[in-house]
């Protein structure tokens, strides 16, 4: 039996979980504990689990996260949340060179099983200081591993998965989906795991494959609704769920099946995970596209704060349509 | 009118230097030696062309490394910036494994992937061996908050070079540390040059740089870091106030280094120190030189013996040097290893999903 939850109840149960399942889970960061976060994801969990497991720290991201490196170093599975990922800027060197180097560095002697998480989006009228989206930056350094949930039900599966990984996990999430609802599975089913580096089918198509993470995989959904009865073509939508370990075999397959392709990618162009995706493609399944590549990103300059024009600088269904148009 | 001289404290005769027996007494001189002795070495073959990047050498320092690190217990845990070949053989490692990572082999500490910056041994308590300076010191206080989450008594030393106190990760990691109670000892090995600039170009301050712990609430005290049973002395009283009250301290050790920021480093000499300073620091003030004086004081030590010492560390580090020549370089294949846990245990999970992007 599955329920109905939002995106932000699903991430609350699968730390609530994991918090149950292994004590050495410890979750940190400004306002998570009394103040029960900064967007109510770990609401209620200081009252049931305590000082010692739901840690409120300064506002100190370089500081509390290279803690956690350190600490995880030890066994302590620390579970970080920046308020934003915008702020990821003043815990750089903690987040690439302590996170993603120790390993490679002590020889395999050292681990660092953290997982950081917190929203990362445009579309909210904080402009260009709150709005960054840095998967794509994140994956580009080995020794780091990026998942980005669209739907409640994968935000729990990933979130779990995340923090039994013992490698560094940087979870991106969305606080314009925060409020969104979907089916997750009952916890009496069993344990409700999204595997890292496993894509999902969100809409079966035939005429050309919108490949997406995150927000833009809602995006791309309604973008697809309009294509079919507007235009009459057919479709498909890829989540890639996971942008490092990334699902290849996954990609390359809806790219035969339909032989064009439109990536919808919230990150700005310039070397974006829709520019890795793009050279995939090209490398492995060049013979099979009828059609050039296409992209809809976020359009090339820091994120406008204007609410009347917000939204036309993300990717939206009038510019996934508009593109798909191009080559379908 | 003259005014007396301070009558130094008799830290010879505090508890924790009374507990040594005349062997460990010995044992120390000996591992100051022997690090000079393999610093010495690895100069002479960086110089030779047989190692690449960067050689920040420990010599002048030994005092602080050998002092701080032979008070460790089984929960204590060390973790200090790039210049750390001193810390590693205090904690135990071996000349070979040192120095095989700084000539790039197989056989080296991280393989031969770390160099000279990065040596590790979480076996031995000592987690790096990092190059950002001050980068460490969020790590410090993460294995320390780490031994209090996992209800053990113990400490973390956490070394930073006098330049580190300037960075802002360091004042959020005190601020942390006060705050949560957290049983770290900052060491600020204050050698008084960050790289080329002087301690009064480059830090505001009013004694001294330690006393800027006043201000998160934080007890702190400076060391005469030529003088190891001052280190000693007054360390144990910091790591004490970690393990039993969990509370963090901000040690100053004074020392000197007599080569540069590294061996890139040519302006050390007639450039931003003069030559005298050098040789003043050398002749009344070698940590070596006045723990030989006192252990001969003592009865300890003979210079036969300690003649003896020197020729044994100085052919241990030559035995590191063969060992690390005659060792295997690591291969192509192993660029790819050691970059996820997941990956390197062949886990159900590093088979799911594309980790490495190369064709």
């Amino acid at each position: 039996m599955s329920r109905i939850l939002t995106y932000r109840e699903a991430l609350r149960e699968g730390l609530d979980e994991e918090l149950a399942r292994d004590s050495n889970v410890v979750l940190m960061g400004e306002e998570v504990a009394q103040y029960n976060g900064a967007y109510k994801v770990t609401e209620g969990l200081w009252k049931k689990w305590g000082d010692k497991r739901v840690v409120d720290t300064p506002i100190s991201e370089a500081g509390f996260i290279g803690m956690g490196i350190g600490a995880s170093m030890l066994g302590v599975r620390p579970v970080m949340e920046l308020m934003f990922w915008s702020f990821h800027s003043v815990a750089f060197d903690q987040l690439v060179s302590n996170a993603a180097c120790v390993r490679y560095m002590s020889g395999g002697l050292c681990n660092c099983p953290i997982v950081v998480r917190g929203p990362a989006n445009g579309g909210t009228g904080v402009g260009a200081t709150h709005s960054h989206i840095p998967e794509g930056l994140f994956a580009a350094f080995p020794g780091l591993k990026v998942c980005v949930p669209a739907t409640p039900a994968d935000a729990k599966g990933l979130i779990k998965a995340a923090i039994r990984d013992n490698d560094p996990v940087y979870v991106m999430e969305n606080t314009l989906l925060y409020g969104t609802t979907g089916e997750v599975p009952d916890p009496a089913d069993g344990d409700h795991i999204v595997p890292l580096g496993v894509a999902d089918l969100k809409r079966e198509g035939t005429d050309v494959s919108l490949i997406a993470h995150g927000r833009s995989v809602i995006q791309a959904l309604a973008a697809a609704e309009i294509l079919q009865s507007e235009h009459g073509i057919n479709a498909e939508v890829l989540d890639l769920r996971s942008i490092r370990p990334i699902d290849q075999d996954a990609i390359l397959k809806t790219v035969m099946k339909t032989n064009k392709v439109v990536l919808v990618d919230e990150s700005k162009p310039f070397g974006g995970v829709s520019a890795m995706v793009a050279m995939l493609i090209q490398d492995h399944a060049f013979d099979y596209l009828d059609a050039p590549i296409k992209r809809v990103c976020s359009l090339d300059a820091p994120a406008i704060y204007s609410p009347h024009i917000e939204h036309e600088q993300l990717p939206n269904p009038r510019r996934i349509v508009e593109k798909v148009l191009t080559i379908a | 009118m003259t005014s007396a001289a301070p009558i130094p404290l008799d830290f010879a005769s505090s508890p924790i230097n009374q507990a040594l027996t005349p062997e460990r007494k010995v044992e120390l001189y000996s591992q100051m030696v022997r690090i000079r002795q393999f610093e010495s070495t690895a100069l002479k073959y960086y110089q030779g062309g047989k190692m690449s990047g960067f050689l920040h050498l420990y010599i002048g320092q030994e005092a602080v490394a050998v002092g701080t690190i032979s008070l460790g217990g089984a929960d204590d845990h060390f973790i200090t910036a790039y210049r750390d070949h001193g810390h590693a053989l205090a904690v135990g490692m071996g000349m070979n494994e040192c120095m095989a990572e700084m000539f790039g082999k197989q056989t080296g500490c991280s393989k031969g992937k770390g160099g000279s910056m990065h040596f590790f041994a979480p076996d031995k308590n000592f987690w790096g061996g990092h190059g950002i300076v001050a980068g460490q010191t969020p790590l410090g206080l993460g294995l320390a908050y780490g031994l209090k989450y996992l209800g053990r008594e113990g400490c973390c030393l956490c070394f930073l070079g006098d330049g580190a106190v300037n960075q802002g990760a360091f004042h959020e990691s005190l601020n942390i540390a006060s705050l949560f109670g957290i049983p770290v000892v900052y060491v600020i090995e204050n050698n008084g040059y960050s790289m080329g600039t002087s301690q009064k170009r480059s830090s505001a301050y009013n004694s001294c740089l330690a006393q800027r712990a006043e201000a998160y609430a934080i007890e702190w005290d400076v060391i005469d870091g030529s003088n190891l049973y001052e280190v000693r002395a007054k360390t144990h009283i910091a790591m004490e106030r970690a393990r039993k009250e969990q509370k963090p301290t901000v040690l100053e050790i004074d020392t000197y280094r007599y080569y540069g920021h590294s061996v890139a480093d040519s302006s050390h000499k007639g450039g931003y120190r003069t030559p005298e300073e050098i040789e003043n620091y050398k002749q009344n003030h070698d940590p070596i030189s006045v723990f030989k004086r006192i252990l001969i004081a003592e009865g300890v030590l003979t210079d036969v013996m300690a003649d003896q010492i020197k020729v044994a560390a100085k052919n241990e580090a030559a035995a590191s040097v063969k060992f690390a020549e005659e060792s295997p370089a690591p291969t192509i294949a192993d660029i790819g290893t050691d970059v996820y846990w997941e990956t390197d245990n062949n886990t159900s999970a590093s088979k799911i999903g594309r980790h490495f992007f190369n064709d």
